[in-house]
């Protein structure tokens, strides 16, 4: 790849999108959306959800036909009708879900793309990962894995225009910096990327521009400097809100005494999760902060009944219990919210119906239901956390945002006095975030107890109490929100602070 | 042009339509094939052959119930045909030995058995619900063989009052229904307003999200595939009644079409989607169609075929318009 002169830059963009619109029946998803991408440049396209990113993605990348509106590229217009003509015209998508077979080993699954094994390795190899084996199954690799898989492949291809899509919210915080280290570097080389994050650190880090969608309309091309954040949110959400202030409450809780809600002891399970002990009490937060499979899928699903740990101890209000299903959990007054959402919800029906299939689970419960007092319940759920019900005839036609609040709002109408959230952000737009936050501090001084995993760390000051760190399946630290500035926790998270022993 | 334009809006308003209200095409298509019928045979619908069609349909939609429970939950019960044979022939069978209650109560309770059975297969066992109902509907009706022979010299004896449900008519109207509109309120409701309703819904749309929200699968298994049982076993005390002659095989030729009905009446083979009126629907449908079929004079080969084919495209079309997206 030749670098070309500023000016020839400048002249032709590599994509460039103008008055594209997309209507779905009487649906209007996209009414006005452009987007520009010159050589050596990366784009940030940002959005709150439903504000018609993915469609316009879709369209980008040859998935749909736009009504109206034309697609350049490289000057020419192209009509983009196939994903595959897309890629010959060199634009290559990694989408947010893997896009490899899981019933192929990773040769097949090049092969089946006419992906060259050479460059794909050296890619490999670039980003950082270690041990990947061309006859692994690819269903049997993590998640994170695949990312980088499918950011490999789509290199190898040697696009003029990256897409790339939540690139980095599946990825342990060293994989991150890797990815964003390879990505800046093929800018350098004069390709361009388009770059779509919920996360501004690295919009902010890594971009040059940022282009705004809000209600299917581009609303405004910022040039990344620091402090546009706030402009960038505001245009997002068409008004100005404040960003990210603490939510009240948060570390001013006293050191709680007496007998805590939920102890901990010497927790084990399988190879992943070797020692972990910790303590919450009633009307507190604690954070969990770790990288990616450290063993707190493992914790939330001891925890949850899901699976049963091979040694250690876990105390409710001081006597011990033992888990065999998540009936007996919730029995015992916890509620688990996994961080798939997929997981907990019933795609194909109704809001009212997944808010109160807890009250049917029981055999207590498989008689007549009442109606008017499910209703209600169900309806102060409803209200109580904004849930938009417009589509409330099938949980999958919700954004994200609102399947996590229905996914919440399950356990308010049951009750609960533990609750844990496993990464109940991941994924969603800012707008039900910052309704998320002051829902749980709140929760937590209704007297519940809370144990929050979150994976964006800039999380943690604005709802936990205390936080917990662990690595390789202990507990590493244990820091006061006061002291749990960012890089502590990375530190922790990376297994440097002094307790490291569990380490290697 | 403007044609062009109007003719998707038509079918997107039509296919709205029929998402909202899946029964309507089924209802149309019910009166159409009865069109056609008047048309083949002028003057064959009266009330007389409304009232046979009803009692005909009867046994089909009450096994149907079955298909529709379990395919709720993403599985099927094979083993219904079997298990409606086997209670028929053993409340034959019983009723001149010990009398009627022993025969009904021993009829139910075989059919229980393979239920539970079936149950427990699905449920501890984790065997897929093809492979176990199928496995003992075949036990079942070797059972059935063996116990034959102790009680070939018994002789049968059909309760009166089964006869009377399945042959009789009150007022015009066919006894069975004081059977099957009960039955069918019950399911009706007992889907929609009870919280094991919505249970089977719940199961076939996410298992694992059912069982995180407290759901122990086993329980609701055993309960789904014991009622499946119970449900045939009824059926096969009706047919029993209505047929007045126990055979070994009596109600397994309406496994499929039982099958059919649901499929017909909208139910997902995949789970979470369904609803039993549509089943009603489905077995009247079929059962106006075998009548059609039967009054074509056809050979029997043909009217298998076209009776499969019409099958097939009624499926397809009516999966197609009720798809979402």
């Amino acid at each position: 790849m030749s670098v070309m002169t500023a000016e020839e830059r400048e002249a032709v963009p590599l994509l460039d999108a103008k008055g594209v619109s997309k209507s779905f029946g009487t649906v209007r998803a996209l009414s006005d959306a452009g987007l520009k991408v010159n050589a050596g440049e990366i784009v940030a396209l940002v959005g709150a959800n439903g504000a018609g990113k993915s469609t316009f993605v879709k369209i980008l990348t040859g998935v749909l036909q736009p009504d109206s509106g034309n697609v350049t590229i490289r000057g020419s217009e192209v009509h983009v009708g196939s994903p595959a003509k897309a890629r010959r015209s060199g634009l290559v998508p990694v989408y947010q879900e893997p896009s490899l077979i899981p019933d192929l080993d990773v040769r097949n699954n090049l092969r089946l793309s006419d992906t060259p094994e050479g460059p794909f390795l050296n890619w490999v190899n670039e980003l950082g990962l270690r041990g990947l084996r061309l006859d692994d199954m690819v269903g049997h690799l993590p998640l994170a894995t695949l990312r980088i898989l499918d950011l490999a492949k789509a290199l190898a291809c040697e696009p003029d225009v990256l897409l790339l899509d939540e690139m980095t919210a599946a990825l342990p915080t060293d994989l991150v910096e890797r990815t964003l280290r390879v990505v800046r570097s093929q800018a350098e080389c004069g390709r361009g990327v388009i770059f779509i994050s919920h996360r501004f650190s690295e919009i902010s880090q890594l971009c040059h521009r940022a282009s705004i969608l809000r209600d299917g309309a581009t609303v405004g091309d910022l040039a990344v400097r620091p402090g546009v954040e706030d402009r960038v949110v505001e245009m997002m959400l068409g008004a100005g809100v404040e960003t990210g202030a603490p939510v009240t409450g948060v570390g001013h809780v006293a050191r709680p005494r007496g007998t805590p809600r939920l102890e901990v002891e010497g927790l084990a399970q399988g190879g992943k999760l070797s020692d972990v002990s910790f303590e919450i009490h009633p009307g507190e937060v604690l954070g969990l902060v770790a990288l990616e499979g450290q063993g707190q899928d493992e914790l939330f699903e001891v925890l949850s009944g899901l699976l049963r740990p091979d040694r250690g101890v876990i105390l409710i209000d001081g006597t011990p219990v033992s888990f065999r299903h998540p009936a007996d959990a919730i029995a015992a007054g916890f509620a688990y919210v996994p961080g798939d959402r997929a997981e907990a919800l019933l795609m194909e029906r109704s809001v009212h119906e997944n808010i109160a299939l807890p009250f049917s689970t029981h055999l207590g419960g498989w008689g007549p239901i009442r109606l008017r007092r499910e209703r209600a319940s169900v309806g102060e759920t409803i209200n109580r956390l904004q849930i938009d019900t417009r589509a409330r005839g099938a949980v999958r036609r919700l954004s994200g945002g609102n399947q996590q609040k229905v996914t919440i709002g399950r356990w308010l109408a049951v009750g609960f006095r533990m609750l844990l959230l496993f990464d109940p952000t991941r994924g969603i737009d800012v707008r039900t975030k910052r309704q998320i936050y002051p829902l749980v501090r709140q929760l937590a001084e209704r007297g519940a107890s809370i144990l929050y995993y979150t994976s964006e760390l800039d999380e943690v000051p604005l709802v936990c109490d205390r936080v917990l760190v662990i690595f390789n399946g202990c507990v590493v630290a244990t820091l006061a929100v006061r002291d749990a500035n960012e890089s502590t926790l990375v530190r922790a998270a990376y297994g440097l602070s002094p307790r490291d022993a569990c380490g290697g | 042009m403007n044609g062009r334009v109007e003719k998707p809006r038509l079918t997107a308003a039509a296919g709205q339509l029929v998402r909202d209200h899946p029964l309507i095409p089924l209802v149309a298509l019910l009166f159409m094939l009865s069109g056609v019928l008047e048309l083949l045979r002028p003057g064959i619908i009266n009330p007389f052959w409304l009232g046979n069609t009803v009692k005909f349909a009867t046994p089909l939609a009450m096994l149907a119930a079955c298909q529709v429970l379990t395919m709720l939950t993403a599985g099927i019960d094979l083993s219904a045909g079997a298990v409606a044979t086997v209670s028929a022939f053993v409340v034959a069978t019983v009723t001149p030995l010990f009398g009627v209650p022993a025969g009904v109560g021993v009829a139910l309770g075989a059919a229980l058995v393979v239920g539970l059975l079936n149950g427990f297969g699905v449920g501890v066992a984790r065997v897929h619900p093809l492979i176990m109902t199928l496995g003992t509907g075949l036990v079942a009706t070797g059972c059935l063989q063996v116990y034959q022979r102790f009680v070939i010299a018994t002789g049968t004896e059909i309760p009166h009052f089964l006869e009377w449900l399945g042959t009789g008519r009150s007022f015009g109207i066919p006894n069975g229904l004081f059977l099957f509109v009960p039955f069918s309120i019950l399911v009706l409701a007992g889907l929609r307003f009870t919280g094991f309703g919505r249970l089977l819904f719940a199961f076939g749309s996410n298992e694992h999200a059912s069982r995180l929200s407290g759901a122990r699968c086993w329980q609701v298994y055993l309960a789904l595939y014991a009622l499946s049982a119970l449900i045939a076993g009824v059926t096969g005390l009706l047919y029993i009644g209505m047929i007045r002659a126990p055979s070994l095989s009596l109600a397994n030729p309406l496994l499929l079409p039982s099958v059919a009905a649901a499929v017909i009446g909208g139910t997902s083979i995949f789970g979470g989607r369904g609803s039993y009126a549509g089943a009603v629907i489905g077995a009247l449908i079929l059962t106006v169609l075998g009548t059609m079929l039967t009054l074509l004079q056809m050979p029997e080969g043909a009217r298998r075929v076209l009776f499969g084919l019409i099958i097939l495209t009624v499926t397809a079309l009516h999966a197609r318009f009720t798809e979402q997206n």
